[in-house]
């Protein structure tokens, strides 16, 4: 892109500004959800896009996510492009009727004769005692449902591009943002521009082993690709998955034909995960380019736990992600080098705030 | 005197009935093959409310919506094919009776999820009044959808931004086999709405006078933007929850209840009403009778001559 004015700038300060571009550029365009034009700006991703846009543009909401989802559907059928934010992903369960019966289904089940170009905003959340209803990762669940896409930026960058995308998208789209991305920076530029929804993206370069990695366990997984290959020179190449659904499964395949090796490193329990389901597309696809079994790194398969006692274990990180690669190599862990590794990745601050090891540019 | 636009309210009430009739009697061929759920009995509801709109107005339905898509001016060709599944029919096969869709008529959407479609209705309101069109909304169900969370839901949200539709709610007493008693405590529907903020009308769902006389206040007030409007209106469903055929054999409703609902259908008490002010002759009726029937054969014969989708077309139109 020619031109443009790059900055480093936040991921909610990014997404303010993918939906500002948006909104300037179609006046169909509007924003609704719980605290929307609040004091708070859902994380400052709406700041001031109330008095720019006016009230008739930006709305709160309601505690109804089911109705108002559907009262979405029904704006998006006659010409409206809406918003739908909520501030935990786990509250967007209460919409399941609506999202999965009507907004996912009206396309097909109508004959293509109408669509639902809506987009809802959700967030998981992590960390500071969010426990078992305000930390769920449920991209799976979504993308269980033909008729949805469902995508989870990790950088700044992708969070604007691709929401602007998802804007400008026809269909229904889940944007899951993880908290702890929102403030993490990068190199964005001021201008509009658009990032396509399914496609992955190399966010480092290596041939011993694939590690496709989703949302923020993308910037775990950078944090121990950086580390291994300064500690140990070992190359692993992270995917940033970006969406996980449609799935970018090529991009997965093409690297894993060059590696030979796969791990899947997602922010969601284990079981009937989105791991799950890359690993065995990839199984069945290429079966023989595969040097050893593939690997899960997910959260296990029960509710986060409140109590940061409870869940200091909960979360896998860049040292799972490190012990997977090396295991997976056949790399001994009793060397000196290896002590040296981990040293690097001990965390300042305690294990329930964001990881500030890495705050960006990507 | 006759008036035309009462002869027309009678024709477009006797015609879902013919048509209704008619997909009972042939429902038995097993070639409709859907679940299939009959207006009978509840015409001058979904004629009365249609008859106050103007063309650009829109509609939700149900799934019992045969007789909303046809009194909102819905193709009747496209649904009797869409009930035999074939390419042609309004979903091209894709939907069946739950399903219906013509947007040239203003029928934005029929589905078969109890509640589904009303916060759709509000939605479209919503956007006719962030776009300053003129247009009202209006949305079908029953008093089992008055259940709902998602309709309070949406009573509310309408209230609160005034928006231009139109909650029109069938009380048949049924759900199902349930009855009102065993589902709701003893207090009027209507009064719920009124405690949302809304304008409540309420009416005997049987006669289309009263119905249209009611839709029209409603019609007027949602759009000179006195906001939504409830209409509960009282009637009887005659047959089956789903399915052509009568079931009170079952018990499951009292026989003078089906006998005085049976007694109090809403074509017979029109033409009765019509033929005591001179303004229906037995020609007219006899005129009508014709002119269905064929409607209806041809319907049928186009149906049933029209091509079959094809399987390799069940994965497509996933995404717009």
């Amino acid at each position: 892109m020619p031109d443009l004015e790059m900055r480093d700038i936040t991921f909610s300060e990014a997404i303010r500004e993918g939906l500002e571009n948006a909104m300037d550029l179609d006046p169909n365009v509007i924003i609704i959800g719980e605290g929307v034009p609040d004091p708070k700006a859902i994380f400052n991703t709406t700041a001031g896009l109330r008095e720019k846009f006016g009230a008739r543009r930006v709305f709160d909401m309601p505690l109804s996510e089911n109705g108002l989802t559907g009262v979405c559907i029904g704006a998006a059928l006659s010409g409206v492009r809406p918003v739908m934010i909520h501030q935990r992903i786990d509250f967007a369960l209460l919409a399941m009727d609506q999202l999965v019966n009507n907004a996912a289904k009206w396309h097909y089940m109508f004959n293509g004769k109408a669509s639902v170009p809506l987009v809802v905003r959700v967030i998981v959340g992590r960390g500071w005692g969010q426990g078992p209803q305000h930390s769920q990762s449920l991209q799976a669940m979504f993308s269980l449902v033909p008729g949805l896409k469902v995508v989870m930026p990790t950088t700044a960058y992708d969070a604007k591009g691709m929401l602007i995308s998802a804007i400008e998208d026809n269909n229904p789209v889940i944007f899951i943002e993880h908290r702890w991305l929102h403030q993490i920076k990068d190199n964005v530029p001021k201008e509009c521009y658009r990032v396509p929804l399914g496609q992955a993206k190399v966010l480092h370069e290596g041939e011993t082993v694939t590690v496709a990695a989703f949302s923020y366990m993308a910037v775990e997984s950078l944090i121990a690709a950086k580390a291994l290959m300064s500690s140990m020179g070992i190359a692993i190449e992270v995917l940033n998955m970006r969406s996980v659904s449609p799935l970018d499964v090529t991009s997965v395949l093409n690297s894993v034909r060059k590696t030979g090796r796969l791990i899947v490193a997602d922010t969601a329990f284990r079981t009937g995960s989105i791991a799950g389901e890359l690993i065995s597309q990839v199984v069945e696809q290429a079966f023989g380019a595969l040097k050893n079994h593939p690997v899960r790194i997910a959260s296990p398969d029960h509710p986060t736990p409140t109590s940061h006692f409870m869940a200091e274990h909960y979360y896998p990180g860049p040292q799972t992600i490190v012990d997977a690669v090396l295991d997976m190599l056949g790399i001994d862990k009793s060397t000196d080098k290896y002590y040296k590794l981990c040293a690097m990745l001990v965390r300042d601050g305690p294990h329930d705030t964001p990881n500030r090891g890495f705050t960006g540019p990507f | 005197m006759k008036n035309k636009n009462q002869l027309a309210l009678f024709r477009s009430m006797l015609r879902i009935r013919r048509v209704e009739e008619a997909l009972a009697d042939r429902y038995s061929e097993q070639e409709m093959r859907c679940p299939m759920h009959l207006y009978i009995g509840q015409e001058a509801i979904a004629v009365g409310v249609c008859a106050a709109l103007s063309e650009n107005d829109v509609m939700f339905g149900n799934h019992r919506a045969h007789g909303h898509y046809l009194a909102k001016g819905g193709d009747l060709n496209a649904m009797i094919a869409e009930l035999y599944g074939r390419a042609t029919g309004c979903c091209g096969g894709r939907g069946g009776s739950m399903h219906l869709i013509d947007l040239d008529a203003g029928f934005l959407g029929a589905t078969p999820i109890v509640g589904g479609t009303v916060p759709l209705a509000v939605g479209a309101a919503w956007a006719a009044s962030l776009k300053d069109t003129n247009q009202v909304s209006v949305i079908f169900f029953g008093d089992g959808c008055f259940e709902e969370g998602v309709v309070h839901e949406s009573l509310n949200f309408s209230a609160l931004h005034k928006l231009p539709v139109i909650f029109v709610c069938e009380n048949n007493e049924f759900s199902v086999y349930t009855h009102l008693r065993e589902r709701q405590p003893k207090r009027p529907i209507f009064r719920i709405a009124e405690a949302h903020g809304l304008t409540a009308h309420v009416g005997n769902g049987n006669d289309i006078e009263e119905v249209l006389t009611i839709a029209k206040t409603a019609v007027d007030n949602a759009r000179q933007g006195k906001g939504p409007q409830f209409i509960e209106l009282s009637t009887h469903r005659w047959r089956e929850h789903c399915g052509p055929d009568f079931d009170d054999h079952l018990g499951y409703r009292a026989a003078q209840e089906v006998e005085m609902g049976l007694k109090d259908c809403p074509i017979t008490k029109f033409s009765t009403r019509l033929n005591q002010s001179n303004s229906l002759s037995q020609s007219d009726i006899e005129r009508f009778e014709t002119e269905i029937r064929k409607e209806i054969s041809d319907a049928f014969k186009f149906a049933l001559s029209s091509a079959k989708p094809s399987d390799k077309d069940a994965g497509e139109r996933i995404y717009a």
